[in-house]
C-alpha cells in the first residue's frame, strides 16, 4: 500500500565551531553558521509532520515545517519572509532561543534520531537575508493611532514591529544609548554578535518605528504624560536591577554584579579597552556566583579577558542550573571550573580595599521549594575559604522599578513586577499593557517576545474598539 | 510632546571659567523641563566613549538648555573640554537621580569644594528663592582655581571664601568650626571633594545638625543596573544613582566610598596617556 520512504539521516548536521585554543582568546562568535549546503541538507531531515509539534511549542508560532520546506527548495528569500511574519528577530532567536526546550523538545524526528536543528536553521535564513538586506512590503495605510513603547528590549521591539505593520505610529523609548535591552548590554559579542541587534533593530525601524534612545521613562515622561500624546502605552523595561547577597564585605573593590560586569564588556566594549574608554578589571583567579546564563556570560568572558582561572560557585547541583545546558558544555570546554553545593558567606579584603577570599558554605539539597528545585540547605561547620582576586555575582535581577514607582494606580506584585491579564498583557490602568521580564521576572528572549506579540495584538484590538466608539459618538 | 528621533546634542555656550574647567550649557529641550538641583546627567562624547556623570548646574526649560561645569581629569573630560561652541556630543541622559531636598528649612550652610560649586549654586539658589537664609562657604585648592564666586554671592545672604593655601579667604575650613558655634543653622549641605564633604560630616556631627552630601561615585548606566556606585549608608547598600545621589553625610562610609572611587585609577591613567599620545602625535 504505502510507497517505500527515502532514507532519512538521523544525525544533525553539525555546526564548525572556531577552534578551542582560538576562541578563548577572543570575542568573534563561537558558532560559525550553515553553509548553504548544509543548511539545505538539515532541511531535508524535516518529516514535514501534520501534527508539526514544533509551531505548538514556539511562543510565537512561527510556521517552522513551511520555512524549511523553502530552505530545502532553496527559496531562501521565501524562507525568510516565511519566519519573519511571525518572528520580528529571527538572527536572534536562531542564536539564544533555548530550543531543545521548545521547538525542538517533541520534534517528531527526534523520536528515531537527532531532531531537526531549527534554531541553527532560523540563524541560517535570517543570516542569508540580513546579508541581503531585508525588503520591506508596502507599508500599511495609517491608522492614525500613536503607541508608545517603553523599553527596546525583545518584547518592545516585537510589540513595535507587530503594531508598525499594521500601520500604527510607534515610538519606543529606550534609556541606554543602543536599542535592545538584554539583547546588547548583556549577551556577550561571542554568543550574540552586536552587528546583529543593530541590524534587526535598524529593520523594525524600516518598518517605520522611531527609536529614540537616551529616554528614560519616569524621569523624562510620566507614563501618565505619554497617555497624553499616545492612544496606549506598552511597558517592557525588563528585569534589570541587580540582586547582591548582602553578606560582609560585598562591596570591596573587585566585586561586581554581572550586570555592571556584563554591561562595561557588552554595551560598552570594555574588552577594546583603551580603544574604547571603558575599563573592566579582570583579576588572576575569578570566582562567579550564580548557575544562570548571566553566570555562563560572566565566566567566558572573564576567562577571554585574561583570567588564568575562573570557578563558577553555585549552591545548588548542576542539575538545577537554570542556564541552558548547551551553555554550561560551552564553559566546561573552554576550561570553566564549577563548585556545586556551595554558597558564599563573607568576603575577605586586603589592606587596599580589594577582595583576596571568599569564604564558603557547602550545601546538601532538602525538599522541592516554589520553584520545583530541591532547595539547597547550609551544611554547619562546613565553611571554607578560597582565595579570589575577583568575584562576579550573577544570582538574579528584580524589576527596574520606575515606572511601578512613577505610576499611580498601576498593581504590581510584591516582587515589583507589574500584573497583567495574561492573555493580552493589559495591566490595572486603561490603556497600558505590559509584557518580557518586567512581568515575569527574569525569564528568555523568546518568552519576552512572545509576550510582545500577544500585548501587540491586544493594543491593536484596544485601539480599533476605541476608534470604532469613537465613531459611533 | 513631540518626540522626534534620537539626535545630537548640541553645545550652545562653551565659557572657561579657570584653566580646565569648563561650563557647558547643552540644547536638551525635555531634560531642561524636567530637571530639579541635585539630580544628575550621563554624557558620552562619542561612540568609543565612557558614560560620564555630572550634577547639573542648572536648567532653562524656557530655552531648553541645561548646565554643567566639567573639570578636566581623566581622558574623557579632557576630550569634552576639546569641544567648542556648535560642536555635539553622542549621547545626554537625563534628568537621573532624585531632586535634592528643597524646603523651607530657616538657615541653610551650603559648603562647597573645587567644581561641585556650581551645581551646589543651583541648590543655594533654590534654597534662597523659597526664603531660607543661606550661608555659602566655597573653596578650591589655591585662590585662582576659585569658580562660581559670584554667581554664589548672589544666591547666599552671607559668602565665605576659603582655600588649602590660603591664597584667597580662609584657609582650611577654619570658619567653618567658627560658624557652627557661634550661628544656629538648620541643615547643612555639602558637595564636593569626598574628604571635604567627610570632614564637614564630622564636624556637624556633635551638633547633630542634618548634613546632607552630593555623592557621584563610579558609576556606568545611572539608573539602578550595574551596581558600581553602591555606598554603605547607615550600614545598608544603597546605589547613589537611584536612591541618591543626596545621603545623610553621618550616616555615609566614606572610607569606602574613597576606596572604591580608586578602584579604576591605573586604568583611567593608561587610557590618558594613549590619549595624550594621540595627541601629539596627530
Amino acid at each position: 500500500m504505502s510507497k517505500p520512504k527515502p532514507k532519512v539521516r538521523k544525525e544533525v548536521i553539525s555546526m564548525s565551531k572556531q577552534g578551542l585554543e582560538e576562541r578563548i582568546q577572543n570575542f568573534n562568535e563561537v558558532a560559525f553558521g550553515y553553509a548553504e549546503e548544509q543548511a539545505v541538507a538539515e532541511a531535508e531531515r524535516c518529516l514535514q509532520c501534520k501534527k508539526a509539534p514544533c509551531v505548538k511549542a514556539c511562543p510565537v508560532e512561527v510556521d517552522i515545517p513551511e520555512f524549511i520546506r523553502l530552505i530545502k527548495e532553496r527559496r531562501f528569500d521565501e524562507a525568510i519572509k516565511k519566519v519573519k511574519e511571525k518572528n520580528s528577530l529571527p538572527a536572534i532567536c536562531g542564536r539564544v532561543c533555548p530550543q531543545e526546550e521548545q521547538c525542538q523538545a517533541d520534534c517528531t524526528m527526534g523520536k528515531i534520531g537527532d531532531p531537526i536543528s531549527i534554531g541553527r536553521l532560523e540563524r541560517f535564513v535570517a543570516d542569508w537575508g540580513r546579508e541581503r538586506g531585508y525588503e520591506i512590503s508596502q507599508k500599511p495605510a495609517p491608522t492614525g493611532k500613536r503607541v508608545a513603547v517603553v523599553g527596546a528590549g525583545p518584547a518592545g521591539l516585537t510589540v513595535a514591529a507587530d503594531l508598525a505593520k499594521l500601520g500604527h505610529e510607534v515610538v519606543v523609548f529606550e534609556a541606554l544609548n543602543k536599542p535592545g535591552g538584554v539583547l546588547i548590554y548583556g549577551i556577550p559579542e561571542f554568543r550574540l554578535p552586536k552587528a546583529i541587534v543593530e541590524a534587526e533593530a535598524e529593520y523594525i525601524e524600516k518598518l517605520g518605528v522611531t527609536i529614540k534612545t537616551n529616554a528614560v521613562i519616569g524621569k523624562l515622561y510620566t507614563v501618565k504624560e505619554l497617555l497624553e500624546s499616545f492612544d496606549a502605552v506598552f511597558v517592557g523595561t525588563g528585569a534589570g536591577l541587580p540582586h547582591f547577597m548582602r553578606i560582609p564585605g560585598e562591596n570591596l573593590c573587585g566585586i561586581y554584579s554581572a550586570n555592571e560586569f556584563l554591561i562595561r564588556v557588552n554595551l560598552m566594549k570594555a574588552y577594546k579597552f583603551p580603544e574604547y574608554d571603558t575599563p573592566v578589571w579582570v583579576g588572576k583567579k575569578v570566582t562567579v556566583v550564580g548557575g544562570g546564563n548571566s553566570a555562563m556570560d560572566s565566566a567566558r568572558s572573564a576567562l577571554r579577558l585574561g583570567a588564568d582561572e575562573v570557578w563558577v560557585v553555585y549552591r545548588r547541583s548542576r542539575k538545577e542550573m537554570p542556564t541552558r545546558l548547551e551553555e554550561v558544555e560551552n564553559a566546561e570546554e573552554e576550561g570553566i571550573k564549577f563548585k556545586f553545593l556551595s554558597n558564599p558567606v563573607r568576603y575577605f579584603g586586603d589592606e587596599r580595599g580589594w577582595v583576596k577570599g571568599m569564604e564558603c558554605i557547602a550545601m546538601e539539597l532538602g525538599e522541592p521549594d516554589e520553584s520545583g528545585r530541591r532547595r539547597p540547605i547550609p551544611i554547619k561547620g562546613s565553611e571554607f575559604v578560597i582565595d579570589v582576586d575577583t568575584v562576579i555575582v550573577a544570582i538574579g535581577n528584580t524589576a527596574n522599578p520606575l515606572i511601578q514607582q512613577t505610576t499611580k494606580g498601576l498593581e504590581v506584585t510584591r516582587w515589583g513586577t507589574i500584573v497583567i491579564e495574561e492573555e493580552t498583557g493589559k495591566t490595572s490602568k486603561e490603556g497600558v499593557y505590559a509584557g518580557g521580564d518586567i512581568v515575569s521576572g527574569v525569564a528568555t528572549v523568546i518568552s519576552a517576545m512572545g509576550a510582545g506579540k500577544r500585548a501587540a495584538k491586544a493594543i491593536h484590538e484596544y485601539l480599533t474598539k476605541k476608534e470604532k466608539a469613537n465613531n459611533t459618538k | 510632546m513631540k518626540e522626534g528621533a534620537t539626535s545630537l546634542y548640541k553645545i550652545v555656550t562653551k565659557q572657561e571659567l579657570v584653566p580646565h574647567i569648563n561650563l557647558f550649557e547643552f540644547s536638551a529641550k525635555e531634560i531642561a523641563a524636567k530637571t530639579k538641583p541635585g539630580q544628575f546627567i550621563i554624557l558620552r562624547v562619542d561612540e568609543k566613549g565612557e558614560r560620564v556623570p555630572l550634577t547639573m548646574t542648572g536648567a532653562d526649560a524656557e530655552k531648553g538648555t541645561i548646565t554643567v561645569v566639567c573639570h578636566e581629569v581623566g581622558k574623557s573630560t579632557k576630550q569634552l573640554g576639546q569641544l567648542e561652541e556648535g560642536d555635539c556630543i553622542l549621547d545626554l541622559l537625563g534628568p537621573l537621580g532624585k531632586p535634592a531636598e528643597i524646603e523651607k528649612f530657616g538657615t541653610v550652610l551650603c559648603i562647597g569644594g573645587g567644581v561641585m560649586v556650581a551645581p551646589l549654586y543651583f541648590q543655594a539658589k533654590a534654597f534662597h528663592e523659597i526664603g531660607n537664609r543661606v550661608i555659602g562657604g566655597i573653596g578650591a585648592r589655591t585662590g585662582d582655581q576659585l569658580i562660581f564666586e559670584n554667581e554664589m554671592q548672589e544666591a547666599c545672604d552671607e559668602l565665605y571664601v576659603s582655600t588649602d593655601d590660603g591664597t584667597r579667604g580662609c584657609k582650611g575650613l577654619g570658619f567653618l568650626e567658627e560658624l557652627l558655634k557661634e550661628r544656629k543653622i538648620d541643615r547643612v549641605v555639602t558637595m564636593g571633594p569626598i574628604l571635604m564633604m567627610k570632614m564637614v560630616s564630622e564636624l556637624t556631627r556633635s551638633q547633630d545638625i542634618p548634613t546632607i552630601v552630593n555623592l557621584i561615585p563610579l558609576m556606568v548606566d545611572g539608573m539602578g543596573m550595574c551596581g558600581a556606585c553602591r555606598v554603605t549608608v547607615g550600614g545598608r547598600t544603597m546605589f547613589a544613582c537611584v536612591d541618591g545621589p543626596d545621603f545623610d553625610g553621618h550616616q555615609v562610609d566614606f572610607e569606602e566610598l574613597m576606596t572604591r572611587l580608586k578602584m579604576y585609577s591605573p586604568q583611567e591613567k593608561l587610557a590618558f596617556v594613549f590619549y595624550e599620545e594621540d595627541g601629539s602625535s596627530s
